[in-house]
């Protein structure tokens, strides 16, 4: 086994184990908190896929902004943790389709089969450009388009959260 | 090819996690994270097969969910907000007038 592997199988654990931490724990700080290890874990992923830039906004945007908006909005609404309320339904139901998607996923992986047609971006161009430049001449030339619908749809979000976190609408 | 089935299968159990969490849990805050969880199982995908296949078009598509989970966070802590002012409560059974 190579050092990557036992990196790899290391840092997945974590994943894995943190994940389930998410829906485990009864309180939702605890919840937060191991969703941004699972946050870091994918960012460490990311860096080891060649894509540091993916990994630098993984950290920025979902560990950083998204999860401070997340436990903001906890720490706002004050849940006090009730102990004789039940923070969990339809347990088995639950991991029954939970397990059905893991089979199904399961089984397209061991039908089918990736292609191996090897593209242009390879780690030596990705080290001799550098992966942010690579991403930017891509998002602003063949991805022009959908890069401005993102303004819009943004746009959109600030205006309905400023709405909707009104009081009283009138 | 062998390290790339590593990463789907991991991603796998990481979108199987978060389903189970969306259904079973009753707090949507959790239920929210649970969804963050799930759309970055799917980015793990993207990012592995891209590396896989030599083809930028993967990293781009993380970076267009990216922006969308933020608006997404935005709008339903919104609407989390919204709904413990009008019910006192965060818990996603109190949210069943149209359940049938």
């Amino acid at each position: 086994m190579d050092i990557s592997t036992i990196f790899f199988t290391i840092v997945s654990v974590v994943a894995v184990v943190s994940a389930l931490l998410v829906v485990t724990c009864k309180n939702p700080i605890n919840s937060a908190l191991s969703l941004i290890l699972t946050f870091f874990c994918l960012a460490t992923f990311y860096a080891m896929l060649e894509a540091p830039f993916m990994a630098a906004i993984q950290v920025i945007v979902y560990a950083g902004a998204i999860m401070v908006l997340i436990v903001f909005t906890i720490m706002l609404l004050n849940i006090r943790a009730d102990a004789n309320k039940k923070s969990f339904h339809n347990v088995p139901l639950g991991i029954v389709v939970g397990i059905i998607t893991l089979l199904t996923a399961g089984s397209f992986l061991a039908r089918g089969k990736v292609s191996d047609l090897p593209g242009q971006i390879t780690p030596n161009i990705i080290h001799q450009v550098g992966h942010t430049e690579l991403i930017g001449a891509v998002m602003f030339t063949e991805f022009i388009l959908p890069f401005e619908i993102t303004s819009i749809l943004l746009l959109a979000a600030i205006v309905g959260a400023v709405i909707l976190a009104k009081r009283n609408l009138s | 090819m062998d390290n790339l089935s590593n990463y789907l299968i991991l991603s796998a159990v990481l979108f199987s996690i978060g389903t189970i969490g969306v259904l079973v849990r009753r707090n949507i805050i959790v239920m929210f994270m649970c969804i963050e969880l799930m759309l970055n199982a799917v980015n793990l995908t993207f990012v592995a097969l891209s590396r896989h296949l030599g083809n930028l078009d993967g990293q781009v598509f993380v970076f267009f969910i990216m922006t969308v989970a933020a608006a997404e966070a935005a709008v339903g802590l919104a609407m989390f907000i919204a709904f413990f002012n009008n019910r006192e409560s965060i818990d996603a059974d109190d949210a069943s007038l149209m359940k049938w």
